[in-house]
């Protein structure tokens, strides 16, 4: 299972955070900072898995990232899951948002952050994936922004 | 065309975000926010009623602020208006806000699933998607309620949209995750099943997570998943790259998929049908050829997808454990990635390699690559990889090799990194002992141990090797001779001077010919290192030269000298100044014969599991630990109880009780003056409490709990650190404690922190107790006490009491404690005066058979009519004399004062002296108030 999704630049200011798990505010920023720290550190070139921090439960729990130009994609996840198989999924979550904003960068996540929530909605769902086909992702938003345009005209 | 128009954002929400990102600091910034949260407000509370978008955009406002982590106390409710809107964008965002912000506990939950029923119910796939989506973000108890036997219905309908199948699928996982109570699969098992021969490959997607959780805790039930999922898979591997179409990703045909029909398949044991077998292997076996393939394409994520796929078939073969010949393939195959150049796969197959060494088919092909893997310790650059590497050493490890890999941990921990140190050092000690055929070698290993990271030795490695020392009268000589040499080093470890003190204490004798260890020789040794020792080494010290004084009576004035000097015998430590009087005196009045008896070797420890290995799994996780136990047969020794689940001592953190081992000489008991206090001396205790950080459950005190159900003040907790002290008063339903936090060491505690919390408040917002407190000073000094005080008030009945959890840091170490506070029912008792008569009459009201709690039980006290007495005094109820027309029995009257409501109680307690037992009745007003006295007061008489 999926505990968490955090997207924050490289000076750590948080970009989109999705919980899994329900924690209070504070420890969710707490984990935020904590994460970043742990990340934040490390060399590039180094492997992408790391031992999740104290707050998110230690090393029952894996953060699995990638870093981007200004931004990382961090996935926290139990044994469950396979680690390749995340690094695959934050590519597909990536080239999607990718697609949709065309050539995405961190002022579109700043600037729709409900998009992102949207766009992240239809491929995980209370932690599991629901999604990992890209077309059929952007096709379901696509559909949701004709809905919002023909709202909008009259 | 991007699916995203940039321009089409809410302008207000644009200039909101900007003028966030020029505010020059931190002040502005909160400023601007405040202002935006102002005005927000006002919109909302205003009389003008709000369009859908201007509620979007405040909406919208508002999740932006959270990100940046600031509280959101309002807004809840206009999110929940927006879910009835017919209006798409409204509908959504208000569903948005509600999964960011909303928790499970939160009160508006019944207008949210009002709304979310509607949508379910609505036909339209989109807005059911919203619902399910919502359902499953929350997914609190309430909803499980509301939608627990609808969803199913959702999910095999047969008009179902593939997009509303997806999230019905994963909702329901949700609900039978936080209710699996609520779920009832019975009717549908076969038809969710059978999702896994869905035509379309999302809703497989979706549903396997579904099935494999339900899987893992119904196994029976859903083990015809297994034939499906085999020949799924067999589809998916036997397919070309493009045959899958959009769910080939990067020439792989859906490895997702792949990955979790793997993962399901790891919940069973290997298939019966042989037919299924055959073509799962072949699955298995494909899978591994391909990896020896050229690649189709030459990016990373290419690669990423086959291995993906690749390490999870691996898992299954390590599961199976059953055919050699692809056990061994896999083996051959994570060699191969040991030396990759991707660093993910190295760390990857050394992980793998870690489960494949317990396999006895595979663990001699695991050894083969011993010398890849020292060198991955050696000169990885990534600390996770290392530490995978030292896990895998230390998986990898059985007889033959036990020397060389305990060789290179130990070189290695030179230059470890300070994070994995304290692992690695257990790690060593415990394959030095288990693997020591020759303990000259166990005993050079656990010294060069503490030579090289003796901070990082912990207690439980040199109690163990003191234990091993005792046990083992082989090796006594020689750990004497290797001590007294260690202890020549001008800058010795304080661990060391422990070892040292204890086993020359002990042993010193066996070297004592030689004239370079005379007595005197060893004496001044270990005294030139006593002052630049702590409190608790010196007190080690001490009972090693009284030690001496039996052991060579040549020494005996030096020492006495030493004794009688005024930094020993008038310290300021009391446990030094003790121990210092009362070995003078000892020394001087006692016969030689008497020494001799009360001085005598330590007996042998009683054989139990080694606490490093408990250390080890506390720090790991259980399943992290487990030794290969291949190799177990000991041909000589001792057989230390290593066994996962072995015996595991009683964790006596109370000094109220030490164990037998507790005083380092055992002259509790014999000395002539007096026992010995040992605050600081429980030195050979298996101490496995206190300093983990994760396990309150270990430290909560429940039998300090018990003792003040009939009494208000005294020590609630005590430990070598930390003293507890209570003092509390109630009236009516208020109370008052004061907590008195005692810091019993010499060293200041940093960042002490105490939170109460009352059981419920988690699960409901129904509180039946308030706790008020004010925080601590977070710095308490060494020998200070500092005071906090509580202030209770009691809601309503209640039967948890609340836990108070104390965090600090001692010395670097955090320490984590977690106390049940004696706050019960009981406390909120008027006590009632009452004539027999009415006495009785009442009695007999309360007659319904739930306002009843009876027990019979055994007295675990003496049945002294006066303890008795003050006992049920002490309950706060009114000890009524003359009612009951048995003289022997005792009858109570008191009435119990929440906020809401007054119970009255009548309780009646009769004693049989013959059969030492009791028989306690209660009737109260309020069934639950009976149950949890009687609870209660069984266990104190």
């Amino acid at each position: 299972m999926i505990k968490a999704i955090l997207i924050f630049n490289n000076h750590g200011k948080p970009r989109l955070s999705k919980f899994y798990e329900h924690y209070s505010e504070d420890t969710e920023q707490q984990i935020i900072r904590e994460t970043f720290h742990l990340v934040s550190k490390r060399d590039e070139n180094v492997c992408n898995f790391l031992e999740g921090g104290m707050l998110i439960g230690g090393s029952d729990y894996r953060l699995i990232y990638r870093h981007y130009a200004t931004l990382y994609f961090v996935f926290c996840v139990d044994s469950s899951e396979s680690e390749l198989g995340i690094l695959d999924l934050i590519q597909v979550f990536v080239e999607t948002l990718d697609k949709c904003f065309e050539n995405v960068c961190e002022l579109d996540l700043i600037f729709h952050v409900d998009k992102v929530h949207n766009i992240l909605a239809e491929m995980v769902m209370g932690g599991m994936v629901l999604e990992t086909n890209m077309n059929e992702i952007i096709t379901q938003v696509d559909s949701q922004n004709k809905m919002e345009k023909s709202e909008q005209s009259p | 065309m991007p699916a995203v128009s940039k321009g089409d954002g809410m302008r207000g929400l644009a200039v909101f975000i900007s003028d966030i990102r020029n505010c020059k600091s931190k002040e502005a910034e909160i400023k601007r926010i405040n202002k935006e949260l102002a005005n927000i407000r006002s919109k909302f509370k205003g009389d003008k009623a709000l369009d859908g978008y201007s509620k979007k955009k405040y909406v919208c406002k508002l999740l932006f602020i959270f990100l940046l982590g600031h509280d959101i106390d309002f807004g809840h409710m206009e999110a929940v208006n927006l879910l009835s809107s017919n209006k798409y964008t409204e509908k959504q965002i208000g569903y948005l806000f509600i999964s960011v912000l909303v928790n499970s506990n939160s009160e508006l939950i019944r207008l949210i699933n009002n709304a979310i029923k509607n949508d379910l119910s609505s036909r339209n796939p989109t807005f059911m998607c919203l619902a399910l989506h919502c359902i499953a973000n929350v997914g609190s108890r309430e909803m499980a309620e509301a939608f627990a036997s609808e969803i199913p219905r959702i999910l095999v309908a047969g008009d179902t949209m593939d997009s509303v199948k997806q999230s019905a699928a994963l909702c329901l996982l949700r609900l039978y995750k936080t209710s699996p109570d609520l779920v009832l699969m019975g009717e549908w098992t076969s038809r969710v099943v059978h999702l896994l021969n869905d035509q379309h490959m999302g809703v497989v997607t979706a549903a396997i997570s579904l099935i494999t959780c339900l899987s893992q805790k119904n196994p029976d039930e859903f083990k015809t998943c297994v034939s499906l999922a085999v020949s799924r898979l067999s589809r998916i591997v036997s397919s070309a790259s493009t045959d899958l179409q959009d769910y080939t990703y990067y020439f792989v045909p859906a490895p997702w998929l792949s990955c979790k029909l793997l993962r399901l398949l790891q919940c069973y044991p290997p298939p019966e049908d042989g037919a299924v077998k055959g073509r799962l292997v072949e699955c298995l076996e494909t899978i591994l050829n391909k990896a020896q393939e050229p690649p189709k394409s030459k990016k990373v994520q290419h690669s990423n997808a086959k291995n993906a796929i690749l390490f999870e078939a691996i898992s299954l073969i390590i599961h199976y454990d059953s055919e050699p010949n692809l056990l061994v393939r896999a083996c051959n195959q994570l060699g191969q990635f040991l030396q990759h150049r991707e660093t993910n796969l190295r760390y990857l197959a050394l992980e793998s390699m870690c489960t494949l060494a317990s396999s006895e088919f595979s663990h001699e092909a695991v050894k083969t690559h011993i010398e890849t893997v020292i060198n991955a310790l050696k000169t990885e650059r990534d600390v996770s990889v290392r530490q995978r590497a030292a896990d895998l050493l230390y998986a990898m490890c059985d007889r033959s090799n036990a020397k060389q890999i305990v060789a290179e941990m130990l070189s290695y921990l030179e230059t470890a990194d300070y994070s994995i140190r304290e692992e690695m050092v257990l790690k060593v000690a415990i394959l030095a002992e288990k693997y020591a055929v020759d303990y000259s070698w166990y005993v050079d290993t656990i010294l060069n141990l503490i030579r090289i990271a003796g901070d990082y030795v912990s207690e439980e490695v040199w109690y163990r090797v003191i234990q091993i020392v005792i046990n083992r009268d082989d090796v006594q000589g020689y750990a004497a001779k290797t001590v007294f040499e260690a202890l020549q080093a001008p800058a010795c470890h304080e661990n060391m001077v422990k070892v040292g003190g204890y086993i020359l204490g002990e042993f010193g004798n066996l070297i004592a010919g030689d004239p370079r260890s005379s007595p005197l020789v060893q004496f001044n040794l270990l005294h030139s290192k006593f002052h630049l020792c702590s409190v608790p080494t010196r007190a080690l010290l001490l009972s090693a030269y009284i030690k001496f004084i039996n052991l060579f009576p040549e020494t005996k004035a030096t020492i006495q000298e030493v004794l009688r000097c005024d930094s020993q015998i008038r310290n300021s430590d009391v446990e030094l100044q003790q121990r210092a009087v009362e070995y003078l005196k000892l020394s001087s009045i006692a016969s030689t014969d008497v020494l001799a008896t009360v001085l005598e070797e330590m007996p042998p420890f009683p054989e139990r599991e080694s606490s490093i290995l408990a250390k080890l799994k506390k720090k790991k996780g259980p399943g992290a630990v487990s030794v290969p136990e291949l190799d177990d047969k000991r041909e000589a020794g001792l057989s230390f109880n290593q066994r996962i689940g072995g015996s595991i001592p009683a964790s006596p953190c109370r000094c109220s009780t030490p164990s037998p081992s507790a005083d380092l000489l055992g002259i509790r008991s014999a000395a002539p003056i007096g026992a010995t206090p040992t605050s600081t001396g429980s030195l050979l205790v298996d101490v496995f409490s206190e300093a983990g950080p994760a396990a309150p459950s270990a430290a909560v005190n429940d039998d300090g709990f018990l003792r003040f159900v009939c009494k208000n003040n005294g020590v609630l907790f005590e430990n070598q650190l930390l003293q507890i002290g209570i003092k509390s008063e109630y009236r009516q339903n208020l109370g008052r404690m004061y907590l008195f936090y005692g810091n019993k060491t010499s060293v200041q505690f940093a960042s002490f922190t105490t939170t109460v919390s009352c059981p419920g408040e988690l699960q409901s917002h129904i509180l039946s107790l308030n706790v008020q407190t004010k925080p601590v000073e977070p710095l308490v000094e060494g020998g200070a006490q500092i005071q906090q005080v509580l202030n209770i008030e009691c809601l309503t009945d209640f039967s948890e009491a609340p836990l108070l959890n104390i965090k600090f840091r001692y010395g670097g170490a955090l320490q984590n404690l977690s106390l049940k506070l004696p706050v019960t029912i009981n406390k909120f008792f008027q006590p009632t005066e009452m004539t027999s008569h009415d006495f009785f009459q009442r009695w007999k009201q309360l007659s319904q058979p739930q306002q009843e709690a009876q027990k019979i039980f055994k007295a675990n006290h003496g049945m002294d009519t006066e303890v008795l007495k003050a006992k049920l005094l002490g309950l706060g109820t009114a000890l009524l004399d003359d009612v009951d027309p048995n003289p022997e029995n005792y009858v109570c009257a008191g009435v119990i004062q929440t906020k809401g409501q007054q119970v009255g109680c009548l309780l009646r307690l009769e004693p049989n002296g013959q059969a030492q037992m009791y028989r306690l009745t209660l009737r109260c007003s309020k069934d639950s108030v009976s149950m949890r006295l009687c609870e209660l007061l069984a266990q104190q008489f």
